[in-house]
Formats: structure tokens, C-alpha cells, sequence
């Protein structure tokens, strides 16, 4: 069986397999924008490794954190820029 | 585990192929020596999720073996300046530290080259690479209608993966021409785990539209990607889709490498036979040298990690291996060579720095990198030019020429402690 992990995305409560990637426990929510451009236009992943920093969202209150590089950990709180 | 100040023999940034071989040969010699990465995982970004679900026997050898070396791990830990020669300024999750070392191999692998085209800001629009690693740490793609395109090995290998986890592959476009593609495929002949590689991943995607001499024009959408045109210079055709996934092969990381000084050679550090840099006691391995792929990276690496430790005639022993990936490597970038159109798919309206939401029409009226990023802010955002500067070094021959600490975005908190004593937060290459 695989074990589970639940994190809240702006409120809502996601289950995702152990070892997900906060960027994929987002889109498993249902979530294209992760964050608005300089000019409010939305704006989602788009290297997957950490270098482009489009997928930038809050997690556990710390702004700015690349949801692309940080796995989900039982009960973490994602805020995505709405 | 993180202690704030930590002393090595050797320091080796990057727990790709090239790292990962240069830490393990080199720690098999009794060398005390650290591997460090940005990620929580050994194996870099070709290699990911083998540590997690192993399904290459190469790459489990390879971390096995490295974790047998006795060389120390420091997962999750990024390199953000050197305020001194033989200290690196780390930081971690939850803190910061400096590494002490008396020599450096720098394995810090590359990115995919993203090219501006009107829509690729749309949410949807991805990296093949950037979307291969996202499905493998659990993005969900199943029944998603994908189109891949771009230019470069990378391309086959996504979309067979991507089949695997479900996905719908649209079609693959290659913007290679065909007979470049074939004569790549002769070339091939010389290497026969190459080849099975390359016929099984095409028998998987047997039916899957494979257009060559192909390139995107434009993306669509609301909010996110809903179709994209693509060309063959002559016809169009659109199609809808779910997710782009499009790069232009790879990009060097070549910011650590400028920041220590070392000299490049085009885009890549230049090194000699030792995998020595122009700077003394710094190597470089792997696709910072020139996009080879994993075999190469592994032969360099571990030139790299001997020669570190001393142990030149061992290194000796994998010249002739490292000169038969070199001509694959050589290989590789006749085949994919950009042709001029996809330089050229910028509008005026088109986003060129996407952290600054400057656009191609305002940054194409200064000359210079240097110019565009004092009037317009382009390449000063949150990814400090890695996106727009690569891009730029190819349309306006023009891009980021020097480093400034922090190399990498960090805390306040990382920047203050431990170097608090020297302040002097500088890299031998700012000016």
C-alpha cells in the first residue's frame, strides 16, 4: 500500500502519495496558477528543477519558496497567489 | 547535521553523474571529501527519483557505490557565495554554513534552454525535462493531452516517459531537420547501449506523430494552455492540448563556474585534460564542459574527482572512454543545431524576462545585456537572468558575462551568519 500524506492548498486538504512534490500536490488540486507575474498575469512550473522560479507559492508562512523543490510534508499549509 | 562550519579535502558541488563519480573515486582514495546539492537526493536532475524508485542499474551503481565511498552527503545544500578562496557560503533549509575545502570540482549540470515565443508564459507551458521531473515526483498527468516540441534527445525520451505515467502524446515536434536526424542515427552505430535505447523508446511510441523539421509558432489560452500552432516553415497546423512541454536542449550552469573566475570557452568552462578550470584547484565535470549526456558526465567526473586526489595515472587510464563520449558529444550538437527561425518567434508584445515581465519589444532597443538589465530590470528577477540571459546570449548575442554573490537567491539570515566576520561578501570575479 502506499502511504499517504495530507497538506492543506489554500485551505482545501489534498491527499498525495509520500515523496510528492508540493508543485504536483497543486496541480493534483486542481491548480494552474501558482503565482502572479510582475503584471498580475498568472504563472505556473515550468523547469521542474529549481532554477526558473515561476513555481514560487508560500509554504508553512515562508513566502517565496519554490513549491518545485519541497516535498509535502503531513500537514503542510500551501498558500498559491489567487 | 549542519554544522555552521565544516572542513573537507575535496568539496564537489552537484550529486549528478559527473559529481556523484568525481565524490566517489575521489573518496575511494581516502580523500575526506563532501557532495553537495541543491536537492534532497543523489543523482541529480537526469537521475531523479532513482534514489526513491530504482529503474536504471547504471545510476543505482553509481549512488550505491557513493554511498559506500565514505564521502560526507550535504543534501538540500546551496552553494551562494565564496567570500574567501577555499570557503564556500552555503545555505541549507534551516540554516547556513561555510565549507572549507583545498580543492573544488564543479558538477553543476545544466537547464533546459528556453526560447521566448507568444503564450510560453501561460501556465501549461513547460520544459520537457522540467515536466519529466515534476510527473516523477508525482505531478499528475494521466489522460492529459500533451504536446512535445522543441529540439533534442530529450524530446523521445519525455514522451515515451510521460506514456508511461499515461499521458496522451498530441505529437513530438523536432525542429532538427530530417537528414540531420538520420546522419545523428548512423552515428549512433558506434554505440550500441545508445541505440537499444533509442529503438526501445521508439517501439513505445509507436503511433505517436513524430514531425522533424518542426517548431512551435504560438500557444494559446485562458489562464492556462489550450492549444499551439506549429510550423514547418511552410504549414501550419494547431493543435489543442493540456500541457507544452518545450525546450531547446541544454543550457550550461555556468554561474558557479564564473563566480570562482574560471575562464569559459563559447558557453562552456574551459578545462584542460584534468578537468582543470583556469583557476588553480578547481575542476569542472559534466555538461558545464559541454552537453555530453550521463556517460560523459561519468567519465569526466571521474577524471575529475582522481585528479583531485591526486591520482593522475588512474585519470589516465579514462582518456581514450572520455574521448569516444566526446565525439558523441559532438555528435549531439551537430544533430540539434538550432536553425535561425526559433531565435526569431518573439513578438514586440512577447514576455522576454519573465520575473521583470519585460518584453522582447523593450529589451531589443538597448544594446547590450548590461544596458537592457539598468533600463528595463530584465534578468534582475527572482531566477537572476538564467532564463532571459541564455535566451539572450543566443538572439541578441548579448547575456550575463559575471556573477554576484549571492549566486543563488537566499535568506537575510544566510547572508549574516556565519561570515558576519567578513562582510566582504565578494567573489573574485565582481568587478
Amino acid at each position: 500500500m502506499i502511504e499517504t500524506v495530507q497538506i492543506f492548498v489554500n485551505g482545501k486538504a489534498v491527499n498525495i502519495p509520500a515523496g510528492t512534490v508540493v508543485a504536483a500536490a497543486i496541480a493534483a488540486a486542481g491548480i494552474t496558477q501558482y503565482r502572479r507575474s510582475v503584471n498580475g498575469a498568472p504563472r505556473g512550473p515550468v523547469c521542474g528543477m529549481g532554477v526558473c522560479m515561476e513555481c514560487r507559492v508560500t509554504i508553512n508562512g515562508r513566502a517565496q519558496t519554490r513549491s518545485c523543490q519541497t516535498v509535502c510534508e503531513p500537514g503542510m499549509e500551501v498558500q498559491t497567489d489567487e | 547535521m549542519n554544522d555552521p562550519r565544516q572542513t573537507f579535502e575535496i568539496a564537489v558541488v552537484g550529486a549528478g553523474p559527473a559529481g556523484l563519480a568525481a565524490a566517489t573515486v575521489a573518496a575511494e582514495t581516502g580523500r575526506r571529501v563532501a557532495l553537495l546539492d541543491d536537492t534532497p537526493w543523489l543523482g541529480g536532475q537526469v537521475w531523479r527519483g532513482e534514489q526513491r524508485a530504482p529503474s536504471l542499474p547504471l545510476a543505482q551503481n553509481w549512488i550505491q557505490r557513493c554511498q559506500r565511498s565514505g564521502a560526507s552527503w550535504l543534501r538540500q545544500t546551496s552553494v551562494i557565495a565564496s567570500p574567501k578562496p577555499g570557503v564556500l557560503q552555503v545555505e541549507y533549509p534551516d540554516g547556513a554554513g561555510e565549507i572549507h575545502f583545498e580543492k573544488l570540482v564543479l558538477a553543476t549540470g545544466a537547464r533546459e534552454l528556453l526560447l521566448p515565443f507568444p503564450g510560453w508564459t501561460l501556465p501549461g507551458v513547460m520544459g520537457p525535462g522540467g515536466l519529466q521531473a515534476l510527473v516523477k515526483s508525482g505531478w499528475p498527468i494521466a489522460g492529459k493531452r500533451v504536446v512535445v516540441c522543441g529540439t533534442g534527445p530529450l524530446l523521445l525520451a519525455v514522451a515515451d516517459g510521460l506514456k508511461q505515467h499515461g499521458a496522451r502524446i498530441v505529437c513530438i515536434a523536432e525542429q532538427a531537420p530530417r537528414a540531420a536526424l538520420l546522419h545523428f542515427a548512423t552515428n549512433l552505430l558506434s554505440y550500441p547501449t545508445k541505440i537499444i535505447q533509442g529503438a526501445k523508446i521508439k517501439m513505445r511510441l509507436w503511433g505517436v506523430p513524430f514531425l522533424t523539421g518542426t517548431w512551435p509558432v504560438h500557444a494559446e489560452g485562458d489562464g492556462q494552455i489550450r492549444s499551439v500552432t506549429l510550423t514547418d516553415g511552410s504549414r501550419n497546423r494547431t493543435e489543442d492540448c493540456d500541457v507544452l512541454a518545450c525546450g531547446f536542449h541544454l543550457e550550461p550552469n555556468v554561474e558557479l563556474p564564473l563566480a570562482f573566475g574560471c575562464q569559459l570557452n563559447g558557453r562552456f568552462v574551459r578545462v584542460n585534460e584534468w578537468q582543470a578550470t583556469t583557476v588553480d584547484s578547481i575542476y569542472s565535470a559534466g555538461e558545464p564542459t559541454g552537453i555530453g549526456g550521463a556517460d560523459n558526465a561519468l567519465v569526466e567526473g571521474q577524471i575529475a574527482g582522481l585528479a583531485a586526489a591526486g591520482r593522475t595515472e588512474d585519470a589516465r587510464r579514462l582518456f581514450s572512454s572520455r574521448e569516444r563520449w566526446h565525439r558523441f558529444r559532438d555528435a549531439l550538437s551537430t544533430a540539434f543545431t538550432l536553425r535561425p527561425e526559433v531565435t526569431k518567434l518573439a513578438t514586440n508584445e512577447t514576455i522576454f524576462c519573465r520575473c521583470e515581465d519585460v518584453t522582447f519589444g523593450r529589451i531589443k532597443q538597448f544594446a547590450g545585456w548590461r544596458n537592457s538589465k539598468l533600463q528595463t530590470r530584465c534578468g534582475m528577477g527572482a531566477c537572476q537572468g538564467r532564463t532571459c540571459g541564455a535566451a539572450a546570449k543566443l538572439i541578441f548575442h548579448t547575456g550575463p558575462d559575471a556573477v554576484r554573490p549571492p549566486i543563488f537567491p537566499a535568506r537575510v539570515s544566510s547572508l549574516l551568519t556565519p561570515s558576519t566576520a567578513n562582510p566582504n561578501l565578494q567573489t573574485k570575479q565582481t568587478p
